[in-house]
């Protein structure tokens, strides 16, 4: 049923319509609607039966559901930026036992500086954590992951975490299509688990693995995601034939049939991306969009396929890792070793800043005509950057850095962020 | 001449089993149909009072609930020496998470079983005392508050001594510890304000909270079937002597437990609906003396001079206890 | 569904890692000889019994006692208890009454009709019993178990020697003496009373007899030499004791002294005290910690209003007058003051202590006498073969309860040497000292008193002083035993291992062990704990031989 919903309200629909029978959360925006309405859906008896709990932290939120999971129920959370990172222990402990959890995860950057806005921070920070990591690129999409999360989830014995962007899906009212529960239902069976508490059949789950054993146990949890490369695409398409619309996948393109530019980037920043993309094919420019669904695993062959032909590559990254660079981009690299094409990181967005149309027409033009470097951090103000590099080489005691940036900003005309008074 | 009850016999309630009692009135632990939880193979210490009190209280609740039992365990020495690879202790179904979290994953593991409808499983959580005091508090905490179905043990040997005798919130003022060391003008752990969690479970409202040794073992079990016999939040903190991080014989392991709780340093008593409800009273009170000289890690009270202010010291924290709870009969109080 | 590889095991699987590969010490079961057993005289299990009697089992406890003694409901009255002198819990609070036990068994088992086993089969040989007090008598009982043909003599006309013309009615009912002497004599005991055998040898060969038992006693006072007057009432307390036991109390007036500090003197002063001697004053050289009387003993004398003289000598008795000399110790020694003083007293009693009368066996070839005793080896054998003696005759304490002992060491001797074998005793195991205990265990509880005949009553009467416990705080006192140094099925062991490396045995496997638990060494890491908290000492921890 077509409605213009709220992004965390669709979610949240979404996930009841997929039962979970333990729900627990603990706010953190920008994902607090999310858990606001499915903790509603509970209370109206429309999502039944399920036990909401109320929790006092993150890392009791998943630890909540790693105990209901072990349990044997269907078991649900959903966090954000420092959520994640207080929960860091219960994540690699989720997936080290192979729980099929599902968490969203409303992505925000990490601090500090504290900032609760939109980047891709967290979800990098827990990429070698060992849960599927699937990123939304708009609200029917973060939807449609939802309900294929579980199915996923609960076959490979796996958490599964559903990265949608926050605040711009979070809480962006769209038209989204949300599908009957007798669909649903009949797409995602009842859970079975894999190992369960039960007295009747006693087992010890959570054993203390020593060094003859421990490298077989990574390796098979390995395995065990790179099977999730041929589950994903598999309930994709069985998605497909029963709701009338592609989501979900390891990867999408777009106009990357002839590209010799092929832009590679992680959720909504996608339709800005493509935007721009339309903007530069009409200039006459061969280029086109990889988007990537499928994060963890990382879909390397399909990755390569698709950046067979390219000359270029550029990964626009909601995310660095500090001292080196892309995150995104080295895992494209890595992919596509041996082909002609020079991988080209953007850092886009960090924080919440808004990549625009215009910044991105520029950089992939730059992109185009092979002017271009290998690490490139959109709309950086350098005069802020030099600024409080100055004063730090100045004076030991230059005083807080945010702040000096903040001071500066509001009394330089020059800056292109001035106006917008953040 | 006055009747005596004849309900007597050599060791009456303090011994394991008695030949004469009637079976219903022996301990768990006496019936050789006892579940062993905690099997044996496992690689606790010689001597372990973890190891005592786990299977003590587990096999307790076993009974109490017909076998419908899942245990979840935190991090430390009871997880480590249990559950190591390819091996396990246990008879009972059986979760290890994490250091910090067991009362949460408790917490989930009894909501699944109630949305299951398969509220007859209940649930125990158990952890050391940093399990329990210090990382896992704020889980605790919220355990609680929501007041969810999980009796959760805390089996106190007063220090981290998986990682190698550290000090703990547990760890009680004077003693030696591997972070504080029996140097300096003032050797070992320092005087705090403690942290007495069954007292701060208590503050919490819930319905059930007690203390136990592996000294008295009748009282022990007798609070885990009681626990297993309410709903909701319930808290056992039981103290187990450690011959590894004491310093102590392996072979004085109850001992040492039975003059914690004779010296009146460890109080032993049961609150229900957050209000005390009985208390074990001393049988023969001893000074903390007798206690501490046992351990290795009060050594230097002694040695290499007696350190009489810091024993006086101790004694006070002892006859705190024992004004608090009164736990010596009032006429003997006088003497 | 498979579990996950590793993180997930089986329940139980740790059984693999046989920790017992850690020890250094193990422990094992031992059994100790506990000191009550120990102090018996007579040699009873009085443990073994108590652990019957605890389970209310009174049958099973009884027919374990009588298996040494035959005679509890004389012994719970006159026995002198050493058992509780020795008994470990004295140092907890007080000692077990186990005499009081005894005596509630064996006035249980008269009370039930309970008799003792036939013989298993009649062996055909017979022994000649000389004297029919508490050794001849459980000599006889004994052998007639073994299945020898008993003969038992006694010159007076009634059984049961000093029990019944020396102890005083008021400590031993003559109808609890006849009912055990009766039950005795039921297992086919040939009974010839009034009959003083002069010659023991010449007896053994006339009546054909295989072996013989000589237990006489010593009845024969002692004197000493008092210079008394014409009017001067002297007589032995022996003779007291025997005329008021045979029915003829003799008349001695109001002002009695005793010469002695025996028990006889006890009982002949409590005696006289019941005759309607206003004045009993019991006159002793030595001070009471030096009197060879029980201090119970003295005590209920002084309590019935018997008096005392100590540190006093009778040096004559005339005119109704006694003159005492007050005397000092230096050391064991008695040394004469000079000092005197004045007693009026009508007559004076003599319990200076007894002799045998042995001139049944002055042509008893092999036989020795010394210092008036008979002596004997260690199988209560006497020089001459086929001869035993025991009780008053032979060297030694003089009680009853001691008789009865060597009953039970004779008799078995007699029944190896008519069989033809050397008796050879069981090695005794180690003592169960109070030190091993783990008294935490066992529960606060006051030892249960009898009731006594009030003091007014004891004036006139020969009524029993002291009263039967009932069947409840009989019980009671029997479960205040402490089981010294042997397993009575605590379950501590099998509790208090940290390594459940302890198996509760089930009836048939403990029947076969001898014990009610065992170790599971390979599991067992040689903590200690069980030995630490073992209520009764009964496990040891061992170097492990490497």
């Amino acid at each position: 049923m077509l409605r213009q919903l709220e992004g965390s309200r669709a979610v949240a629909e979404a996930v009841a319509l997929c039962r979970p029978e333990v729900v627990c959360a603990y706010p953190i925006s920008p994902q607090t609607h999310i858990i606001e309405a499915v903790g509603a859906l509970v209370r109206t008896g429309k999502l039944q039966p399920c036990e909401f709990l109320n929790v006092e932290s993150e890392f009791a939120a998943l630890s909540v559901a790693i105990g209901a999971s072990a349990a044997g129920a269907r078991a649900y959370t959903a966090t954000a930026s420092q959520g994640l990172l207080f929960m860091m222990e219960a994540v690699y402990n989720a997936a080290g036992l192979g729980l099929p959890i599902v968490m969203t995860l409303a992505n925000r950057a990490v601090g500090a500086p504290i900032n609760i806005w939109n980047d891709h921070s967290d979800a990098m920070a827990v990429r070698d954590s060992g849960w599927i990591q699937l990123f939304a690129e708009d609200n029917q999409e973060a939807v449609d992951l939802h309900i294929q999360a579980f199915r996923l989830a609960e076959e490979l014995s796996l958490p599964v975490m559903v990265c949608m962007d926050g605040f711009v899906l979070t809480h962006a009212l769209e038209r989204v299509d949300l599908p009957g529960q007798a669909d649903v239902d009949a797409f995602l069976p009842p859970y079975v688990p894999r190992q369960v508490l039960d007295p009747a059949d006693p087992v010890s789950i959570g054993a203390m693995v020593g060094p003859e054993a421990f490298t077989e146990v990574r390796y098979l949890a390995h395995l065990r995601q790179l099977d999730a490369l041929v589950a994903i695409p598999r309930l994709a398409e069985e998605f497909a034939t029963r709701f009338g619309r592609s989501s979900g996948g390891l990867v999408s393109t777009y106009r990357t049939e002839d590209a010799d530019t092929i832009v590679v980037a992680l959720g909504s920043v996608l339709g800005t991306i493509k935007d721009a993309v339309d903007a530069l094919r009409d200039a006459g420019e061969r280029i086109g969009v990889l988007g990537i669904t499928a994060f963890r695993p990382f879909p390397t062959d399909a990755v390569r396929a698709a950046l067979a032909r390219a000359v270029r590559i550029v990964a626009v990254e909601r995310a660095f890792s500090i001292g080196f660079g892309g995150v995104l981009s080295t895992d494209v690299a890595l992919s596509c070793q041996g082909l002609p094409a020079s991988v080209h990181t953007v850092v886009a967005g960090l924080g919440g800043r808004p990549v625009t149309r215009r910044a991105l027409e520029a950089v992939l033009h730059d992109a185009a005509a092979g002017k271009l470097g290998r690490t490139t951090f959109l709309d950086l103000d350098t005069i802020v950057v030099e600024r409080e590099r100055a004063r730090m080489a100045a004076d030991r005691r230059s005083g807080p850095m945010a702040e000096n940036i903040l001071r500066d900003l509001a009394t330089s005309a020059a800056s292109p962020h001035a106006e917008e008074g953040r | 001449m006055t009747p005596t009850p004849i309900r007597f016999y050599q060791v009456g309630s303090f011994a394991v089993g008695n030949r004469l009692l009637e079976e219903e009135l022996r301990t768990v632990q006496s019936d050789p149909r006892r579940a062993n939880s905690l099997d044996r193979g496992h690689r606790a210490c010689q001597g372990c009072g973890e190891a005592l009190g786990a299977r003590y209280a587990l096999d307790a609740a076993v009974r109490a609930t017909g076998g419908d039992l899942v245990a979840i365990n935190a991090t430390g020495c009871l997880e480590v020496f249990s559950t190591p690879f390819p091996e396990s202790s246990w008879r009972v179904p059986w979760l290890h998470s994490l250091f910090g979290n067991t009362p949460a994953v408790a917490s989930g593991v009894a909501a699944a079983l109630r949305v299951k409808g398969r509220s007859n499983v209940r649930v125990v959580a158990q952890a050391g005392d940093g399990g329990t005091v210090d990382i896992g508090f704020g889980a605790l905490s919220g355990m609680f508050e929501r007041n969810d179905d999980v009796l959760f043990i805390c089996y106190d040997n007063e220090a981290y001594m998986n990682t190698g005798v550290q000090r703990s919130g547990a760890t009680p003022p004077a003693a030696r510890t591997a972070t504080t060391e029996a140097v300096g003008p003032e050797p070992g752990n320092p005087f705090g304000q403690g942290k007495d969690l069954p007292r701060i479970a208590l503050a919490h409202g819930i319905g059930y909270v007690a203390t136990a040794t592996v000294a008295d073992l009748h009282d022990l079990e007798a609070k885990v079937i009681k626990a297993m016999a309410r709903h909701g939040a319930r808290y056992l903190h039981v103290l187990v002597p450690c011959p590894l991080g004491w310093g102590s014989q392996s072979r004085d392991t109850i001992r040492l437990a039975r003059l914690a709780a004779e010296s009146g340093l460890f109080p032993v008593f049961e609150a229900e609906d957050g209000i005390v409800t009985s208390v074990r009273k001393i049988r023969h009170k001893v000074p903390v003396e007798d206690y501490l000289v046992l351990q290795r890690r009060f050594a230097h009270l002694f040695k290499p001079e007696r350190r009489d202010e810091v024993i006086a010291h101790l004694q006070a924290l002892a006859d705190e206890n024992i004004t608090r709870y009164g736990l010596v009969a009032p006429e003997e109080v006088e003497v | 569904m498979q579990p996950p590889y590793a993180i997930t095991l089986d329940v139980g699987s740790s059984r693999a890692n046989k920790t017992g590969a850690w020890r250094v010490e193990r422990p094992v079961y031992v059994d100790r000889l506990p000191p009550c057993n120990d102090a018996c005289p007579a040699g009873e299990n009085i443990q073994r019994w108590l652990y019957h009697a605890e389970a209310g089992d009174y049958e099973a406890a009884w027919r374990q006692l009588v298996d040494d003694n035959p005679l509890p409901a004389i012994m719970g009255r006159i026995c002198y208890h050493p058992c509780e002198s020795a008994c470990n819990r004295a140092e907890l609070d007080e000692a077990v009454g186990i005499n009081a036990v005894e005596r509630f068994l064996g006035d249980h088992a008269i009370a039930r009709g309970w008799r003792f086993d036939p013989p298993p089969a009649e062996t055909g040989r017979r022994v000649l019993v000389v004297g029919s007090g508490p050794s001849g008598l459980s000599a006889a009982y004994h052998l007639r178990r073994r299945g020898h043909a008993v003969t038992l003599v006694d010159q007076a006309e009634e059984l049961g020697g000093m029990m019944r013309y020396g102890i005083p009615a008021y400590r031993l009912p003559r109808d609890v003496l006849d009912d055990e002497i009766e039950r005795i004599l039921a297992l086919g005991v040939e009974v010839v009373t009034g009959r003083r055998i002069d010659d023991l040898a010449a007896e053994k060969e006339a009546g054909a007899y295989d072996a013989v038992y000589l237990a006489v006693g010593a009845q024969i006072g002692r004197r000493t030499e008092i210079p008394a007057g014409d009017s001067a009432r002297i007589l032995d307390a022996l003779s007291l004791l025997h005329q008021v036991a045979a029915g003829d109390p003799p008349l001695l007036g109001r002002r009695v002294a005793v010469y002695g500090g025996g028990n006889t003197a006890m009982d002949a002063a409590r005696t006289l005290r019941r005759l309607g001697a206003t004045d009993a004053v019991v006159v002793y050289r030595r001070t009471p910690k030096e009197m060879p009387a029980h201090a119970d003993e003295l005590a209920d004398a002084l309590h019935e209003g018997v008096q005392a003289r100590w540190l006093t000598t009778v040096k004559s008795f005339e005119g109704g007058r006694l003159v005492l000399e007050k005397v000092r110790l230096e050391g064991r020694d008695v040394v004469p003051t000079g000092e005197f003083e004045e007693l009026p007293a009508d007559a004076l009693v003599l319990a200076l202590g007894q002799d045998s009368d042995l001139s049944l066996v002055e042509k008893a070839a092999g036989v020795a006498v010394e210092h008036g005793a008979v002596s004997v080896d260690d199988a209560m054998e006497t020089g001459a073969m086929g001869i035993f003696a025991g009780g008053d005759v032979v060297p030694g304490e003089r009680t009853a309860t001691v008789a009865v002992g060597h009953a039970k060491h004779a008799a078995r001797a007699i029944d190896a040497f008519l069989r033809g074998e050397t008796l050879a005793p069981p090695p005794r195991h180690p003592l169960a000292t109070f030190d091993r205990l783990n008294t935490w265990y066992y529960t606060d509880a006051d030892r249960q008193r009898r009731p006594e005949l009030e003091t007014a009553r004891r004036r006139s009467t020969f009524d029993e002083v002291v009263g039967p416990l009932r069947e409840d705080n009989a019980l009671f006192e029997a479960r205040r035993c402490l089981s010294c140094g042997n397993c009575f099925e605590c379950d501590n062991c099998y509790g208090v291992c940290p390594d459940n490396a302890v198996d509760k045995l089930d009836l048939a496997a403990s029947a076969a062990a001898g014990r009610h638990y065992a170790f599971d060494y390979d599991y067992c890491k040689g903590c200690g704990i069980c030995v630490a908290e073992c209520p009764c000492g009964a496990i040891d921890l061992v170097p492990e031989v490497i």
